[in-house]
């Protein structure tokens, strides 16, 4: 009993350790002062200048719709790619593969050095739309890592049973096996969506008109932080506490026990 | 059509934006004005930037390191057997991963500043303001706090995946619970461990951000350099040979690792 008192206090120091910044942050949003050096009573002011606040609000809207856009994007690319992958024979099949890796064993600054290298050889000018085409360069993987093993599970002889019993490819396809692979495609879709949102190192690289939250946030930081950014960590963060919630909640509705986070497959 | 010609588009997306991309730095790597030249690496040699490299090594050693001694522990007793509402706590465990991380860093900065929470504290206690920004702690606190999640959710994923009877057939035969754990338990989570330090130690590795707002640009890592050869300096030759450098020491780092692993199919980058 004392070893798991022990186990339980030792997993709340570190879950307090994770917690700790961003508490501050959340508790700081409300705070009436301008600086942080001082408790001006409570306050929903920022929140209030938050929704007033321009940039902030173009970066959220960038951040969110090349999220979107980009999972799209990597969600047609990256299932065709491996139902084509999957039907490929061995040393072609390989070479998709190791194709495939190699954005994902690149380390973020060099991708997105090369890419930025890419757009102005390419005299491309540096905005949305070379964030999105680097969003979803970097996304496609995750999409194809998530379907491919979806596809090699399947029993390989539904699709040909489909067809002798009459259905054209096409249809086999959409009733046979898209079912299969759909929830890869969920699984790569989310992972590509979080990847999306997250991303500083290669949207700062790739676009200098356009700033997502990141690059906004960085920017500020080498400036002053206004205290609007609190009230906005603090939204982001309520509004991912309870869409997971609302998630596990409905799993474990469900029956379901598998514990499904931002990634887990 | 062919089946396998749908994967045509994917290959011609990457052809632009993957392979002619790693092509271009090449090319810069080896040329200085259109000349083929190594004198790009032969800069790298002198002290100040060999230096700089060992420094962001071992930076991330001492991560890594942390990281698994504390993450360690965290994924063993989420995946112990009479963890009760398991599921919650692992949802508490991703749930700051999905805060921007930007800001996660952010907020240590409002904490650790001079005027932060930490030193008001530590000023009430009687013990008095300590720099703690701007310092090399500083930032290895920075690292170790972003990157702990991804130490902790390979190892639990592999131990709850284990066969939970291989360690009672240990206790039957008559192991006690250090024995089993350092003979049974560590064992087959040693996978989830190599997969751990690879996603910790190659963002740690090649960070810049972290450095920059925890260290203030005091400490230059291996990242910060490559930013600037190519944001600040210009010189994109220097800059792509780094880049260079930086990817052949993580393809060795991942092909050293790879041998540790028993699992041979690991799943990389996806956990």
């Amino acid at each position: 009993m004392a070893w798991r008192r022990l186990r339980m206090t030792y997993l709340g120091i570190v879950l307090a350790f994770l917690y700790a910044p961003i508490i501050v942050l959340i508790v700081y949003s409300f705070n009436a002062a301008e600086t942080r050096a001082v408790w001006g009573g409570w306050s929903l002011k920022w929140y209030a200048e938050l929704f007033h606040n321009k940039s902030i609000m173009d970066a959220l809207s960038v951040t969110v719709s090349v999220a979107a856009l980009a999972t799209l994007a990597s969600l047609a690319l990256g299932t065709l790619a491996a139902i084509g992958m999957h039907s490929m024979r061995g040393g072609l099949s390989q070479v998709f593969v190791q194709v495939t890796n190699l954005p994902m064993m690149t380390p973020d600054i060099v991708t997105g050095i090369s890419l930025m290298v890419l757009f102005i050889f390419a005299k491309a000018p540096r905005g949305y739309g070379t964030m999105l085409l680097a969003h979803i360069t970097f996304d496609v993987p995750y999409v194809i890592f998530s379907v491919l093993p979806r596809l090699r599970r399947m029993n390989k002889h539904m699709y040909e049973a489909a067809l002798d019993l009459g259905a054209t490819p096409s249809t086999a396809m959409r009733r046979v096996i898209m079912p299969e692979i759909m929830p890869g495609m969920v699984t790569g879709a989310l992972l590509a969506f979080t990847m999306s949102l997250d991303d500083f190192v290669i949207s700062y690289f790739t676009s200098v008109r356009t700033a997502n939250l990141s690059v906004l946030i960085y920017s500020m930081t080498r400036r002053k932080v206004p205290p609007t950014v609190n009230a906005l960590s603090a939204i982001m963060f309520v509004t991912v506490l309870t869409l997971l919630l609302i998630q596990n909640l409905r799993e474990a509705r469900a029956g379901k026990s598998k514990p499904k986070g931002a990634g887990s497959q | 059509m062919k089946r396998s010609s749908f994967a045509a588009p994917y290959g011609l997306w990457m052809l632009v934006f993957t392979i002619v991309p790693i092509f271009i730095i090449v090319y810069y790597a080896f040329t200085i004005n259109g000349a083929v030249t190594l004198d790009n690496f032969r800069m790298f040699l002198e002290p100040e930037f060999v230096g700089i490299l060992t420094f962001s090594l071992w930076l991330a050693f001492l991560c890594t390191l942390l990281c698994l001694l504390f993450g360690y522990p965290c994924a063993l007793f989420l995946a112990g057997r009479d963890m009760r509402r398991a599921t919650l706590f692992v949802v508490l465990f991703v749930i700051p991963m999905w805060m921007n991380f930007l800001l996660r860093t952010y907020a240590w900065m409002t904490l650790l500043e001079d005027t932060g929470l930490i030193n008001r504290f530590l000023e009430w206690i009687g013990i008095g303001r300590k720099r703690l920004m701007y310092t090399e702690n500083a930032v290895l606190f920075g690292l170790v706090y972003n990157f702990l999640p991804f130490m902790i959710f390979p190892i639990y994923s592999v131990l709850v995946r284990s066969d939970r009877n291989l360690e009672e057939a240990a206790q039957d035969l008559g192991a006690n619970a250090w024995l089993v754990f350092l003979r049974v338990t560590l064992p087959l989570s040693l996978p989830g461990v190599v997969s751990g330090v690879s996603m910790v130690f190659m963002p740690a590795v090649t960070t810049f951000v972290v450095p920059r707002l925890l260290g203030g640009g005091s400490f230059m890592m291996f990242g910060d350099l490559i930013e600037n050869q190519f944001l600040t300096t210009g010189d994109w030759n220097f800059g792509s040979a780094l880049s260079l450098i930086m990817m052949g020491l993580i393809f060795i780092s991942l092909g050293i690792l790879h041998r540790f692993n028993p699992d041979a199919e690991s799943n990389g980058a996806v956990w």
